[in-house]
């Protein structure tokens, strides 16, 4: 456990007094263990081991540039958190253990599986969903890319893979395939979109890419 | 306007318009419903959560085959947060498959769902299960079908140049939604609302209705988006009726949706198929009889005869058994293109072994007995095409024997037929003075861009622009349309919308034929603009024309089946494929696939291609990673998850190249389904890929490296 988690130096608790906008800046070390976002729930001493629940806690977090405080057991997942307590259901349920991406969200600006993080351990981070990216009026330019390239049938992996493909893209605008695999091998679509979606990050070989191809013939 | 001699009534002439005055059909606008995908914004019945929603969970059972003699829920009702505890099958019921629906619960939260679930006691009495039906000779029920024998196939064999025979087979696997099976089920006093995840609004409700004992008036099933369906979502199912009960019992909304390994154990996968199976050709390369002996199960009802021998279903000479081996699983349920993917496996696999008996490259020997098809003409020029396209001529080569490298490639190919006829579908359109128009249609969009096609037809019946129309369906108010099965939607909706929205501009060019000084029928609209033909400046905007309707809005019905020639059925496919086999690893890897496919009128391009696309991708899936693999002594899946079982993954599935058939002889049958032909050739095509790689036939899908490995190694057969 790091310094800063335990309170000394940069608190946690004092973070969320005094807003978010610290989180954005990524001072803050990622993979947090439970115990440390406990800080923010009045954590328990139990041998020594700070500790919260298994009743509810308090927690609060950013939520697309909105801070949102709920109560929550320290068991719920940051992805039932966002569907369930927060309305927040771009990110998808579907395996719920870690292997098909489609609840991946931005932590920090860092892709993650929402299924896999609980949300005590997300507490006061920033949170972006594919809603936080942008909206059907003012879409961001990946999702702008998935209409443009057909990269969604059912689309119920799409929020997903747009989540991934933006950490992706801002990551390294040209990537090549090596990039991809690591940057969307982990999500999968059932329908079979990945030409579009390999059209949307620019693949040799998939011609449409950001700009979008006129289809219309 | 044609007259109706029987009716001695004027009926209106429906068709498409004419290649060079289509402002919509044939192109290739992005879905209507992209927007709202890409961004989160689409809410899916999962994702819904009206005030005081309680969340529900299933107790399944565990063991493949059992008696439940004891379920005491009473430590699970005492829990806080707990509201409503189920028992869905109580003591004594005969559970026959692992997951089957024991109890359910309603709870504040899915986290206290799940802590009942734990809590509830069930006792059972495990009986002894069979789930391994490829070894049908271990089965204790296999109902052998009728035998049925055409022509003289001992003779015909008897006298054959050539004859291959070997046992061919394909396992069980899951449609794997990526949405699961599940609805929001809310009531307000005996009125149920359902927002479910379905592929057939219009006949859901009374389903539901029935089950549940109320009139079916009073049933509103809600269908915006859905995560996918592929065949599996047709019917409420147990879930569906109790998640309602709950509901009602609970005087709250109930959100019941299966967690994943319910999805993948229990709604929805497809039968298998195995085959002994017997082919003979001539010295000339023409085949001469078939011989199969097959069997497969889907689970507890067993499985049926697939269509053998497929697409050369006009072969004289042919005997045909089968045996449905029951098995403790869940039922199948009819998957993309059901009985099709299997046959042809079962045939193109058998026909590329008998093609390189004979020294043959596999076009010629497919293209010498095209005329026992029903297609000959169509798969003769896609055959051309797709051979075309792959450099098959330059690149073909024999089946290799030797092993000179480790990585060896190979080409495969394989041909596919199917249906695709609309289904019963009803559509209003309204005009409203203000020049909106909108369609109302009880058909749902599974992904496939029914939503899209349905304003294209829209757009161009009234020369309209896409953001000018609006379609509003997924609501079983609206008049009712067919399920999407069967590549039956496009044809459908497309034709119940064009006559309806026909007959509507028909009105409102009645209404402005006066004041244009002309005759409504020779009036057009397109472009905006409302016309006499020929005249173009004799005008006026659409707007102008739809005010001049009055108050009431105009509205027309259109239904499917109908009048005029505006969709047809019957297509013929053919795919290539071209794959890399690790000869030290087994591992197979698809370089690339090609698929010429003929669909008569297309709507959308666009869409068409992405549907293509999906069926090749879901192909891959199945013929290099897809199967359920059920545990022997359990009785369970192994693979009930998305670690083992493996769906394609982006860089999975090679570069795919789509041709569609389009212009004269085509276009001209009008709209035909698409959904399921794709999926077809996928698994013979890539098997024979990797049979003309390694010099061998893996006998199995999907082509695992152990499998590989094991044919390499002269093991590995099935029976
Ligand atoms: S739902 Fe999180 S990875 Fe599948
Ligand atoms: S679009 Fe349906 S699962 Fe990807």
């Amino acid at each position: 456990m790091s310094d800063e988690a335990k309170g000394s130096g940069f608190s946690r608790r004092s973070f969320l007094r005094g807003g978010a906008a610290g989180a954005l800046s990524g001072g803050l070390a990622a993979g947090l263990l439970p115990e440390d976002a406990a800080a923010a729930a009045a954590p328990k001493d139990v041998d020594g081991v700070p500790t919260v629940g298994p009743g509810p806690v308090e927690v609060e977090l950013e939520v697309n540039g909105v801070v949102r405080r709920l109560e929550a057991e320290p068991r719920v997942t940051l992805l039932d958190a966002l569907r369930d307590h927060l309305d927040t259901t771009g990110p998808k349920r579907v395996c719920d253990r870690g292997a098909c991406g489609a609840c991946t969200v931005l932590e920090d600006g860092h892709p993650i599986y929402a299924c896999s993080r609980l949300l005590i351990e997300s507490a006061g981070r920033s949170i972006t969903t594919v809603e936080g990216l942008g909206s059907p009026d003012a879409m961001h330019e990946v999702q702008q890319a998935f209409v443009e390239n057909d990269a969604q049938q059912c689309g119920y992996c799409t929020p997903g893979f747009v989540v991934a493909a933006a950490a992706l893209l801002a990551r390294n605008p040209r990537p090549g395939e090596r990039e991809i695999e690591a940057g969307l091998g982990g999500n999968f679509c059932r329908c079979g979109t990945y030409m579009g979606i390999l059209g949307v990050v620019g693949a040799p070989g998939h011609a449409a890419g950001r700009s979008g191809g006129d289809h219309g013939g | 306007m044609l007259r109706d001699a029987a009716e001695g009534t004027t009926v209106a002439d429906y068709s498409w318009p004419e290649p060079d005055r289509r402002g919509q059909i044939g192109r290739g606008p992005a879905r209507l419903d992209g927007a709202v995908k890409s961004t989160g914004f689409a809410r899916y019945p999962s994702d819904r959560n009206p005030p005081g929603l309680l969340a529900a969970k299933i107790l399944t059972c565990p063991h493949a085959h059992a008696r439940v003699v004891r379920i005491d829920t009473a430590a699970a009702e005492a829990i806080p947060g707990v509201r409503v505890v189920q028992v869905i099958q109580g003591e004594g019921s005969e559970i026959q498959w692992a997951g089957d629906e024991v109890a359910a619960v309603a709870a504040e939260t899915d986290d206290i769902a799940r802590d009942a679930l734990r809590a509830i006691q069930v006792e059972y009495e495990v009986l002894p299960h069979f789930v391994t039906e490829e070894h049908r000779e271990r089965a204790p029920v296999a109902e052998p079908g009728s035998e049925r024998t055409d022509g003289d196939p001992d003779a015909a064999f008897a006298s054959a140049h050539r004859t291959v025979e070997q046992t061919l087979g394909m396992p069980q696997m899951a449609h794997m939604c990526l949405e699961p099976h599940g609805q929001v089920a809310s009531w307000d006093g005996d009125e149920l609302e359902v927002h479910a995840s379905t592929q057939a609004v219009s006949t859901l409700a009374g389903q539901f209705a029935s089950e549940l004992g109320i009139p079916a008036t009073q049933v509103r099933i809600r269908t915006e988006y859905m995560g996918g369906g592929f065949g599996s979502k047709f019917s409420p199912d147990r879930w569906g009726i109790v998640g309602a009960e709950l509901a009602r019992e609970a005087g709250a909304p109930v959100k019941l949706f299966l967690d994943r390994d319910q999805e993948v154990s229990v709604a929805g996968s497809r039968p298998s198929a195995f085959a002994r199976v017997r082919v003979a050709a001539d010295e000339q390369g023409r085949l001469v009889a078939w011989d199969s002996d097959s069997w497969g199960s889907g689970g507890l009802p067993g499985a049926g005869q697939t269509p053998l021998p497929y697409v050369f279903s006009r072969l004289p000479n042919r005997r045909l058994r089968h045996t449905s081996v029951p098995t403790n699983l869940a039922g199948a349920r009819a998957w993309r293109a059901p009985n099709h993917p299997q046959a042809c496996f079962l045939t193109m696999a058998s026909l590329d072994d008998l093609a390189n008996e004979l020294d043959l490259d596999p076009i010629e020997f497919l293209d010498r007995n095209l005329e026992f098809t029903g297609r000959a003409d169509v798969y003769r020029e896609e055959l051309g095409i797709a051979a075309g396209m792959a450099g098959w001529k330059e690149r073909w080569q024999p089946r290799k024997r030797s092993r000179d490298s480790a990585l060896q490639r190979g080409l495969g190919v394989s041909i596919h037929t199917w249906g695709g006829r609309g289904h019963a579908s009803n559509c209003d359109v309204t005009v409203h003075a203000d020049g909106a128009v909108e369609a109302r249609i009880g058909s749902q969009d599974i992904g496939t861009g029914t939503r899209t096609i349905v304003a294209q037809v829209l757009a161009e019946t009234f020369g309209l622009e896409l953001p000018q129309v609006r379609v509003s369906l997924g609501d079983n108010r609206f008049p009712q349309s067919g399920p999407s099965g069967g590549s039956s939607t496009v044809g459908g909706v497309s034709a119940s919308t064009r006559r309806a929205a026909q007959d509507a501009l028909r009105e409102v060019l009645a209404r402005v034929a006066p004041e244009l000084g002309a005759a409504p029928e020779e009036l057009a609209a397109a472009g905006g603009r409302v016309f006499v033909e020929g005249e173009p400046s004799r005008s006026m905007s659409w707007t102008e024309a739809a005010s001049r309707i009055g108050g009431a809005p105009v509205s027309a019905q259109g239904r499917n089946p109908g009048p005029g020639r505006l969709i047809s059925s019957g297509v013929g496919g053919v795919q290539i494929a071209e794959v890399e086999v690790d000869m030290e690893t087994g591992v197979v890897h698809v370089e690339r696939m090609i698929a010429v496919q003929d669909c008569g009128l297309i709507v959308n391009r666009r869409l068409a291609e992405s549907q293509v696309h999906g069926g090749l991708i879901m192909g891959v899936g199945y013929a290099l990673f897809e199967e359920w693999i059920p545990d022997p002594v359990t009785g369970r899946l192994l693979n009930a998850d998305m670690e083992f079982y493996k769906l394609a993954g982006l860089l999975d599935v090679g570069s795919l190249e789509v041709h569609m058939m389009t212009g004269p002889g085509y276009d001209e049958r009008g709209v035909i389904g698409l959904g399921e032909p794709p999926v077809i050739s996928p698994g013979a095509a890539i098997s024979n890929a990797v049979a003309n790689a390694i010099g061998v036939r893996v006998p199995y899908l999907p082509l695992t490296p152990d499998r590989v490995l094991d044919a390499l190694a002269g093991r590995g057969g099935i029976a």
